[in-house]
C-alpha cells in the first residue's frame, strides 16, 4: 500500500475519526474554560478520572450512558476544585491545573485499588459498539468513515455544533466570551464573572472527563492507569491550533488523528523498513507543531486568559 | 548449635552464666551478621514495581512472590506504580526497614538501582534488567523474561495457522526482552513456512491499549490474519475482526476463547525460588538469573491450547512436541537475538 492508497481508504478515515473522538471532547472542554479566561491544565488528570469513573460505573452495573454521565459528574467535581482555587481565590492557573492533574490521577489510582484490590487483569465491560447510521453509512468513503462509528463519536460531533451555537448565538455564550476578553465589561452588566468562569470550568471539565471515558468505554473496554497517555496535553495545543473556535478545533483534532492513523500505516510500507519507528511516532506531533506555528499567527487569544478578576479592583 | 550450650548453662554459676551469656550473645550477634537468616524464618521480601501489578510482566513476579509467601518462604510486601524518578527512594526505604530481598525492575533506573545496591551490601537485590550482573556489586543480581523457548513454540503454531502468510506484531518499545521474544516467535513461524511476512510496529508506550488496538487494525487491513499480542489491545482488535492472536507472558485465552490460539507463558517461580535458596544459604551473589526463565528450568511454557485443542494442524503440533522435548533435553537451542525486529 502506498500513501495515496492509504489516504483514499475508508478504513483510514474511520481510524482517524476514532482516534480524534476523545480529543474532540477534551478539546471542547478546554476551549470552554479558556474562552471564559481560565487555562485548565487539570485536563490530563480529569481525563484519567473520567476514564476510570465511567468504566467503573458500567462495571458496577449501570448502563453505558449512565456511565458517561458518571464520568461527566466526576470531571465536574474536579472542575469545581479547579475553579474555586483559580476563580474566586485567583491562584496561579498553571500551578492549580498541574495540581489538579496530579490529584486526579493519584486519587483515581487510589479508588481503583480500593475497588479492585486483587485482580489479575483489569476487568472488561461491554463497550459501545459501532452503530451504522442507515443510508448515510452507504455513502462511499465518507459513509464508513463518518457514519459507522460508536455513538460517543456522534455525540462528540453534536457537541461541537452545540458549543458553537451556545458560544456565538446565545446571551450566555456572549457573557462567557466576554468573561474571557474583558471581565470588567461583564461585571458592568451586572453579571457575575466569578459565576460564569466557574461554570465554564466545571462544564469544560465534564467534557474532558467524557473524552477520557471514550477511551475506556468506546475505544477500549477496560481501564489502564496510564492509558490517557498525554492526550490531554495534545488538546491544550489543539485549542490554540483551533484559534479558540470549536469548528477549527474539531478540524485540528481530526488532522492530528489523521497524522497518527497515517504514521501507523506508513510504518508497514517499504518506507517503514528504512526509517526508525520513533520518527513515525513523532510525526503527528511534529506536524502539529508546524501547523500550530502557521495557524497561531492569526489566532486571537482571549484577552483575559489567565488574568484573575477581582470585583471592584481598579 | 545453641542446644548443647543451653544444657551446660544450667550447671554453671551465676557469674559464669552472665559471662557465657554475653559471649553467646556476641557469637550469636556476630553470626547473624555473617550468615543470613535460617531457612525456617521467612525472608523479608519487598517488591517494587513501576506499574500496577496487573501489568503482564509484573503480574508474573507478583504471583510467584505470593506463592512463596503462602509456602512460608518469604514475608512479601510490595509497592506498585512507583515512578522511575521515585524508584531509588523506595528501594532505600525498604532497605532501611530491614528487608533482606528486594525484587523489581531496573530497566529505566539501571545506574541508580546499582548505586543504591552498593550502599546496602547486606541486602540481596534481584531486579529485572537489560544489562549484565557485575561482580564488583555482589548483592545485585539480574533477571529477565527469557521465554524465547515458549515464544518459539507459539511461533510454530502461528505459522501453521496463518492462511495469508502475513503476521502482525505490535510491541511497546524495542527493548531486549521484547525483541528476543519477537525474534524467537518469527523463527518458529518460519519453521512452518519460510515465506511468511511480518509486520512489526512499536507504539512507544507500555499502556495505551487504544493505540495498540488501532495499530493492530491497520495491520489487519494490510493483510495480517494472525497477530502477536505483546501489548493489551491487540487481542481485542483480533477478536473484533475475527482473526487469530497469540498471547505473550500471560495466558489470555479465557478472555478471548475464540481467537487466542496459544500463549507463551512466563513462570517467575524458578527465578524467585533460586534467589530464596541463595539468600537462605548465604550465597547470594551477582548473577544473571535469566536462565531460570528458560523452558528447561520450568521458567516458561506454552499454555494449554484449550479451546484450540485439535484445531491446530497435526504437523505443527508434532513439531512443537518434538522441539519442546529437544529444548528440555538441551539438544535444541532457540537463538537469543536482542536486535530490534523489522517488518519483512
Amino acid at each position: 500500500m502506498d500513501i495515496l492508497d492509504i489516504l483514499l481508504s475508508a478504513s483510514f478515515w474511520a481510524a482517524a475519526i476514532r482516534i480524534a473522538s476523545p480529543l474532540i471532547f477534551a478539546t471542547l472542554g478546554e476551549l470552554i474554560c479558556e474562552r471564559a479566561g481560565v487555562l485548565n491544565l487539570g485536563i490530563e488528570g480529569i481525563m484519567v478520572a473520567g476514564a476510570f469513573a465511567g468504566w467503573m460505573a458500567v462495571y458496577s452495573g449501570t448502563g453505558l450512558w449512565t456511565g458517561v454521565m458518571v464520568a461527566m459528574v466526576v470531571g465536574m467535581a474536579f472542575g469545581l476544585i479547579h475553579s474555586v482555587l483559580t476563580v474566586p481565590f485567583g491562584l496561579s492557573q498553571h500551578v492549580v491545573g498541574l495540581g489538579v492533574t496530579l490529584l486526579a490521577t493519584s486519587s483515581t489510582y487510589y479508588a481503583y485499588r480500593l475497588a479492585l484490590p486483587e485482580v489479575t487483569s483489569p476487568p472488561k465491560i461491554t463497550a459501545f459498539q459501532p452503530f451504522e447510521i442507515p443510508i448515510l453509512s452507504d455513502i462511499p468513503l465518507l459513509g464508513p468513515a463518518l457514519f459507522a462509528q460508536t455513538p460517543m463519536t456522534y455525540l462528540a460531533f453534536v457537541l461541537v455544533g452545540l458549543v458553537s451555537i451556545v458560544l456565538y448565538r446565545t446571551p450566555l455564550g456572549l457573557a462567557l466570551r466576554a468573561a474571557g476578553e474583558n471581565p470588567s465589561a461583564v461585571a458592568a452588566q451586572g453579571l457575575s464573572v466569578t459565576g460564569i468562569r466557574m461554570g465554564a470550568v466545571i462544564v469544560g471539565s465534564g467534557f474532558m472527563a467524557m473524552g477520557g471515558a471514550f477511551l475506556t468505554m468506546s475505544a477500549f473496554d477496560s481501564f489502564f492507569f496510564e492509558m490517557v497517555n498525554g492526550r490531554g496535553w495534545i488538546c491544550i495545543a489543539l485549542v490554540v491550533f483551533g484559534a479558540w473556535k470549536p469548528g477549527k478545533a474539531l478540524l485540528g483534532a481530526v488532522l492530528f488523528a489523521a497524522f497518527d492513523a497515517l504514521q501507523i500505516r506508513v510504518q508497514q510500507t517499504p518506507l517503514g523498513a528504512d526509517i526508525p519507528y520513533q520518527i513515525f511516532l513523532m510525526t503527528p506531533y511534529v506536524l502539529s507543531i508546524l501547523a500550530l506555528i502557521v495557524m497561531s499567527r492569526r489566532a486571537e487569544v482571549p484577552g483575559a486568559l489567565m488574568v484573575p478578576f477581582n470585583k471592584g479592583e481598579r | 548449635m545453641t542446644t548443647p550450650k543451653s544444657r551446660t548453662i544450667a550447671t554453671l554459676s551465676r557469674r559464669q552464666f552472665m559471662a557465657s551469656t554475653a559471649a553467646v550473645a556476641l557469637v550469636a550477634g556476630a553470626s547473624t551478621l555473617a550468615t543470613p537468616l535460617r531457612a525456617a524464618e521467612p525472608i523479608k521480601t519487598a517488591g517494587i514495581y513501576t506499574v500496577p501489578v496487573e501489568q503482564q510482566w509484573v503480574s508474573r513476579i507478583h504471583k510467584a512472590a505470593m506463592t512463596a509467601q503462602e509456602r512460608g518462604d518469604v514475608d512479601y510486601v510490595y509497592s506498585e506504580n512507583v515512578s522511575n524518578t521515585d524508584y531509588a527512594r523506595v528501594m532505600r526505604e525498604y532497605a532501611e526497614q530491614g528487608y533482606k530481598l528486594i525484587i523489581g525492575e531496573a530497566f529505566a533506573v539501571e545506574q541508580e538501582a546499582r548505586e543504591v545496591a552498593a550502599e546496602y551490601p547486606d541486602i540481596a537485590f534481584l531486579l529485572g534488567s537489560s544489562f549484565k550482573p557485575d561482580d564488583a556489586l555482589p548483592n545485585f543480581a539480574v533477571f529477565d523474561n527469557y521465554i524465547q523457548d515458549a515464544s518459539y513454540l507459539s511461533g510454530i503454531i502461528a505459522g501453521s495457522m496463518t492462511k495469508s502468510g502475513n503476521i502482525g506484531m505490535v510491541g511497546g518499545f524495542p527493548i531486549p526482552e521484547v525483541n528476543r521474544l519477537m525474534h524467537a516467535f518469527m523463527a518458529g513461524a518460519h519453521e512452518m513456512n519460510p515465506d511468511i511476512k511480518f509486520q512489526v510496529s512499536f507504539i512507544g508506550s507500555w499502556f495505551d491499549p487504544p493505540k495498540a488496538k488501532e495499530t493492530a487494525f491497520a495491520m489487519i487491513e494490510n493483510g495480517a490474519d494472525v497477530l502477536y499480542a505483546e501489548r493489551f489491545g491487540v487481542s481485542d482488535a483480533a477478536a473484533e475482526k475475527g482473526i487469530l492472536a497469540i498471547g505473550n507472558v500471560i495466558d489470555t485465552q479465557a478472555d478471548y476463547p475464540d481467537t487466542v490460539v496459544a500463549s507463551a507463558i512466563w513462570h517467575f517461580e524458578p527465578t524467585l525460588d533460586k534467589a530464596i535458596a541463595e539468600v537462605n544459604a548465604g550465597t547470594f551473589k551477582a548473577a544473571d538469573y535469566g536462565v531460570y526463565s528458560f523452558m528447561s528450568e520450568g521458567g516458561s511454557s506454552l499454555a494449554p491450547l484449550g479451546t484450540f485443542e485439535d484445531k491446530v494442524p497435526e504437523a505443527a503440533m508434532t513439531l512443537v512436541n518434538e522441539r519442546s522435548a529437544a529444548i528440555k533435553a538441551g539438544t535444541f537451542t532457540v537463538e537469543i537475538n536482542d536486535e530490534e525486529p523489522k517488518s519483512s
